[in-house]
């Protein structure tokens, strides 16, 4: 029996275990919602594309599943840019279904038209147009194959107008069989051997954990490597999570913002075991003084993340799961008192902590860093927690202490604001359960607000924490650090009351202004099965500390 | 440093695109370029010549694997392979000087394909010497035009990428 194109798309969506898409409608994918009206995938409507991306991005990374969203042409498509680069900066598996105006008007400016995969193509893994609906089934599968597979990434699939309301036979292939696309897996056990008698030569090793082990899901076989080797452990933004955060050996983050012994470690480590991280310029600073003394072996299963930024001595080019069993099967026979063996390496990286650890002053003003540290408290860690983008996003990387995976949804990477919002959405709608929160800027915040409807249509209880400054406080706080506080333009002096505008669409506002009311505020927040704004009227001119500034080495830290 | 890279790509709309994007995108340059099809129509091929540093040859060989419609890439550098490209040259022909074109059109093995009773247009291959040298040598004749293929490459021995 003949389907059309849009039975096709549904049920192969359906195939591949999607229950949940995010989008958006319009006039050229108006076949699809029809027949989504009685389909059993669950749809949520956004209001904005850019969001169904950020939360197809957020159901994705906080549920390790693929996520999908649907948007019509032109605009539609257009909207989806900045989210499709995010995921595709944080190698998130994410499938975007984009409207496309009829073959035949392909190239004509068509009403609604843009050359959608012409523009997403450099952030994109991949990108199909589909021109025949026989070749859709084939198309959904290898999509969803290459974005969850290798490094994962966004794949975008264009769907003509025709294409949907055309028919064909639907078979939908069982496994897909790409002579050009064949991820390489499994760690080559020449490089593991050498890798692993260079940890145990080691005398001060350091592994430097980032979003790969979580994509991995290698978090457990990071856990018992690092832990049976007493080896400490600093995580990327993006790693954050894959080791518990609170775990003696655990250094915090690293990097610009990272903790000064973590720092510190990398700049006298003699062993630098990267693992699923990339040396982005946030963390390596100035790269000639990143790890100077270290040989590196280097773990990841994307070649061209390797010896890219950085030259490494032993790349290891695998899945970090596979490759760290691997080693950790290497290491079982190996019975020495490693507890003894790293205690000078360990007590040196105690002395970094104690003498710089993480600290603010609670005054009469409200702290930002006091809100995040009093979410971790409360929630006990146990929440899956977004974020914006700035200030807010390194508070609450260096407070709260995540301890498990797929619970810090952040654009690391591309750095986008508007981003924790609907990600936020999205974690709420695969983990229905759990608390989720938002823990935004007043910014930030503003640029997907409008999402407050999707959550107050679908009863979503997301949580937004506002650490509301009054600033864009990531750049106020380098343009008083770097340019004579001359704050150009980084003044928000006219933002919305976010307790009314709660309240207009149908959530909850909560605002503290002094610091004993945060805990209330925070505890009542998480008792209410709404959507909740909390409004933390915080010190204007906090700076998040300690800052490695752009083009220092990693030791030269501004600690104030 | 030149490399010559030869990659196998599946023969379909975009592809010439995400590899031109790569290049673009990361600021590296193309020096030539040549596309074709090969044996199985399904399989283009290319031959790129590119320049830089070894470790931007490792970028771009890496990331030319990463594409999903890339089969294989060898960067032929350092290895034995053959290269060749192919030239039209349209020269100005005086009484005086067309013996002499001839002359040296023969010399490099070219063959004339058009005449005018003001020009003639070469067709010779070679690889970037030989072209260099013939184009040097009918420079004084006064050069109208000149259309170069860009490089195709094959590696010696009995063995096929």
């Amino acid at each position: 029996m003949k389907k059309t194109g849009a039975q096709i798309l549904l049920e192969s969506l359906q195939l591949e275990g999607v229950d949940t898409i995010f989008g958006f409608p319009g006039g050229s994918v108006i076949g699809i919602y029809d027949a989504l009206f009685n389909s059993p995938i669950r749809h949520i409507l956004v209001r904005h594309e850019q969001a169904a991306v950020h939360a197809a991005d957020g159901y994705a990374r906080s549920s390790g599943r693929i996520g999908v969203c649907l948007v019509t042409s032109g605009p539609g498509a257009t909207n989806t840019v900045t989210g499709i680069a995010t995921a595709y900066m944080d190698s998130i598996p994410v499938v975007v279904l984009t409207g496309q105006v009829s073959t035949g008007l392909i190239g004509n400016d068509a009403f609604q038209e843009a050359d959608i995969m012409g523009i997403t193509r450099p952030c994109t893994k991949h990108s199909y147009l589909v021109k025949d609906v026989k070749e859709l089934a084939r198309t959904i599968k290898e999509a969803f194959y290459i974005a969850g597979t290798g490094r994962p990434g966004p794949v975008l699939v264009d769907l003509p107008k025709d294409v949907i309301a055309d028919s064909a036979e639907f078979n939908y292939p069982e496994s897909v069989n790409m002579q050009s696309y064949n991820p390489t897996y499994r760690g080559h056990r020449g490089q593991i051997q050498k890798a692993f008698k260079l940890i145990l030569k080691a005398n001060r090793p350091l592994i430097y954990a980032g979003g790969g082990v979580i994509s991995s899901n290698a978090s457990e076989e990071l856990t018992t490597f690092a832990r049976t080797l007493s080896i400490p452990v600093t995580a990327t933004l993006m790693g954050l999570g894959c080791f518990p955060g609170v775990d003696d050996l655990s250094l915090g983050m690293l990097g610009m913002h990272g903790t000064y012994r973590a720092n510190m470690a990398v700049t006298n480590c003699d062993l630098l075991i990267a693992v699923g991280a990339r040396f982005d310029d946030r963390v390596t600073g100035k790269i000639d003084g990143f790890a100077p003394n270290a040989k590196i072996i280097h773990i990841d299963i994307d070649p061209t993340s390797i010896s890219k930024n950085i030259r490494v001595h032993i790349p290891i080019v695998g899945d970090a799961k596979d490759v760290l069993k691997k080693i950790n099967k290497l290491i079982q026979e190996e019975k020495e008192d490693w507890k003894s063996i790293r205690r000078e390496w360990l007590d040196q990286i105690l002395q970094w902590k104690n003498a710089y650890l993480l600290a603010y002053e609670q005054k009469d003003v409200i702290k930002p860093q006091y809100v995040v540290e009093k979410i971790y408290e409360i929630t006990k860690g146990d929440a899956i927690i977004s974020t914006e983008v700035g200030q807010n996003q390194m508070w609450t990387a260096q407070y709260y202490h995540f301890t498990k995976p797929r619970t810090l949804l952040t654009s690391g990477g591309l750095g986008t604001m508007g981003y924790g919002f609907p990600a936020a959405i999205g974690a709420q709608i695969a983990f229905p359960e759990k608390t989720v929160i938002d823990i935004a800027g007043d910014g930030s915040i503003q640029m997907n607000i409008q999402e407050l409807a999707t959550v107050a249509q679908y009863n979503l209880p997301v949580k937004i924490a506002i650490l509301n400054n009054r600033y864009l406080g990531m750049v106020r706080q380098w343009q008083g650090l770097f340019h004579n506080k001359r704050y150009s333009h980084t003044s928000l002096e006219v933002s919305p009351d976010f307790v009314k505008l709660a309240e207009a669409y149908g959530a909850v506002g909560l605002r503290a202004t002094k610091p004993e009311e945060v805990v209330p505020t925070i505890e009542k927040a998480l008792s209410i099965s709404k959507a909740v704004i909390m409004d933390f009227v915080v010190e204007q001119e906090e700076d998040v500390y300690p800052m490695v500034p752009v083009g220092a080495p990693l030791k030269e830290m501004l600690l104030v | 440093m030149s490399h010559t890279i030869s990659a196998l790509v599946l023969n379909q709309p975009g592809v010439l695109a995400r590899v031109a994007g790569l290049f673009s995108g990361r600021g590296f340059n193309i020096e030539s370029l040549c596309v074709a099809e090969t044996l199985d129509p399904s399989i283009s091929r290319m031959t790129i010549v590119t320049r830089g540093n070894d470790q931007v040859i490792e970028q771009i060989t890496k990331q030319l694997n990463k594409l999903v419609d890339i089969i294989k890439v060898v960067d032929f550098f350092g290895s034995e392979y053959v290269d060749r490209e192919m030239m039209l040259i349209k020269v100005t022909s005086e009484s005086s000087s067309r013996a002499e074109i001839l002359r040296i059109t023969d010399i490099f093995r070219g063959k004339i394909v058009d005449v005018t009773p003001k020009s003639y247009t070469i067709e010779v291959s070679g690889d970037e010497n030989k072209i260099r040298a013939i184009i040097d040598l009918l420079k004084p004749m006064g050069i109208k035009e000149v259309v170069r293929t860009g490089k195709v490459a094959i590696s010696r021995g009995s063995k096929g990428i």
